[in-house]
């Protein structure tokens, strides 16, 4: 009963979040991923990984679980419904004093059961005029943890400018979800340089801003 | 069946035996030309020609469906037509309510008057209420930043995508003498002459075209297209009268107007790109771009023809 629930709901915010956005994935030259992965994405917008959960073909989609902060998705009971029963996000503690377990340590606990995961590396929501916040170490960890997993950057366009923070109401405005090519964790790669690399390869996705760029 | 319902199907029957010569033309040359599919302009053809049949299949529906058929889709269009738009504006933060408001409070509301055929609100309610209330609200966030371009865009998206727009349905509340039940045929002949204008623009400037007409707007628009392209129209929106209020003569002259018109629109929506740095207004319709780049020629012929037509043959 709860599944056909879940289900349902997870159809419903799908469908909603088309209907808002019209979104479309570009893929790379070489298409979807064919492999498990690790998604990393530009995070502007509480619906940031419904896109990238939307454009997924569905085969992908059951097997990718976002990476959410708990203090968040453990808010409410409706937050609770939506973040671990409809998308079954791997949820980690931010808060590095009160924290009971190791947020690589979970990650790692998914991508060993075979997921695939949708990572956030600025680790919070951009809320500045900068096109990214600097990447925490997180996604270098995870990489150094199992580095055998793709990463796959993904750029996320509009979507801050369809819900700005504090609204409630959408603005339908037609946003693109830019998948790159995968890259690995280089042998011997210090954690700055694999970082700014990273954050190289999501830069280069982003598009041009249209007309005079305001 | 009615007379206007056996038009109807005849006019559908027609155009899905046009559509069924141009997807078997498509097939040859992509045989002759393309057969591993590399040559863009083939591919993109065929493409062009798959959504023509998935437009004229939702258009048809929405004609036998009647008045709230009409009134539905050209309501959903006017959405996705604003919502290309608006992507590609300088809105801020201080703009969101405004917003909200053209999405969903005008939009609706100007449809609504649509349906309930009030010709005294729905030809002013944009160009008067929300014109003047839109700024209103955008001015309670005090962001003058750009304060007069933000405005004056967002009024424009809604005068082509929803103002505009909303003239083809308006076409069904025109009361004219001897024409009852008929209207949705005008509509037909609208949206047949303003589009068969830009696919034999088309293919008249893909054979014969030399001459850019407009090279700094539309590098693709050639006289010769343009000329062949208008004239044919305008022979086939004569060869139409017999669905329209008018003579021949007059169905020949309101085709080469819609068709004209639907030219600059056209070239006016393309400045617009020029201006914003893109080369399609979106992705919606396979191999034409978004939905504004095949309903620009429409939005503009539309309130044309619906005051000519008004004028000149309805009581209302």
């Amino acid at each position: 009963m709860k599944a056909l629930l879940t289900r349902a709901v997870a159809v419903m915010i799908v469908v909603f979040a088309r209907a808002v956005t019209a979104v479309r994935a570009i893929w790379p030259d070489s298409g979807p991923p064919q492999r498990q992965c690790i998604y990393f994405a530009n995070h502007s917008s509480h619906g940031d990984f419904i896109l990238i959960w939307s454009v997924l073909p569905p085969w992908m989609r059951v097997k990718t679980r976002p990476v959410a902060g708990a203090d968040y998705w453990l808010k409410s009971r409706l937050n609770r419904f939506i973040g671990c029963d409809v998308f079954d996000a791997v949820l980690i503690e931010r808060d590095r004093e009160k924290r009971t377990q190791d947020p690589i340590a979970v990650m790692t606990g998914a991508l060993d059961a075979g997921s695939s995961l949708i990572l956030f590396p600025e680790g919070t929501r951009n809320e500045t005029e900068a096109r990214l916040l600097p990447f925490r170490s997180g996604l270098y960890n995870l990489a150094l943890a199992r580095p055998e997993i793709d990463l796959v950057p993904v750029w996320i366009d509009n979507l801050n400018r369809v819900m700005p923070k504090g609204e409630i109401v959408p603005i339908p405005l037609i946003c693109t979800v830019t998948f790159g090519e995968a890259m690995t964790l280089a042998p011997g790669e210090t954690r700055e340089a694999f970082l700014q690399r990273a954050t190289g390869a999501l830069l280069a996705l982003a598009p041009k801003p249209a007309g005079d760029g305001l | 069946m009615s007379a206007a319902g056996s038009d109807l199907l005849l006019l559908l029957f027609g155009v899905g035996g046009v559509l069924i010569l141009a997807s078997s033309i498509g097939f040859i040359l992509k045989q002759r030309l393309s057969p591993d599919g590399s040559n863009a302009v083939i591919e993109n053809l065929n493409a062009r020609i798959n959504a023509w049949w998935i437009m004229v299949a939702l258009i048809g529906v929405a004609f036998l469906a009647g008045r709230i058929g009409v009134v539905v889709l050209f309501a959903f269009c006017s959405f996705a037509a604003l919502r290309e738009f608006v992507t590609l504006t300088n809105t801020r933060r201080a703009d969101h309510w405004a917003l909200a408001c053209a999405f969903f409070i005008v939009l609706p509301v100007q449809y609504y008057l649509i349906a309930t055929e009030w010709y005294g609100l729905y030809s002013i309610f944009i160009p008067v209420y929300a014109f003047l209330f839109m700024p209103i609200m955008a001015v309670f966030r005090g962001d003058t930043e750009r304060f007069l371009i933000r405005i004056a865009e967002v009024q424009w998206a809604m005068m082509i995508c929803v103002f505009c727009a909303s003239h083809v349905p308006a076409l069904l509340s025109l009361d004219i003498p001897g024409y009852e039940d008929r209207n949705v045929l005008l509509i037909a002949f609208l949206v047949i002459v303003v589009q068969l204008s830009d696919v034999l623009q088309y293919v008249w400037g893909k054979l014969f075209g030399k001459t850019k007409i407009a090279p700094r707007l539309s590098p693709s628009k050639t006289v010769e297209g343009f000329v062949g392209g208008v004239a044919s129209a305008t022979l086939i929106g004569a060869s139409l009268w017999w669905i329209t209020p008018f003579s021949v003569l007059q169905a020949g002259l309101l085709a080469f107007t819609i068709a004209i018109m639907g030219f600059f629109g056209g070239l006016v929506m393309s400045a617009i790109k020029r201006d914003r740095g893109v080369k399609d207004w979106g992705h919606l319709i396979g191999g034409h771009g978004g939905l504004i780049d095949r309903l620009d020629s429409v939005v503009f012929s539309a309130p044309i023809f619906f005051h000519i037509v008004r004028f000149g043959w309805s009581l209302t």
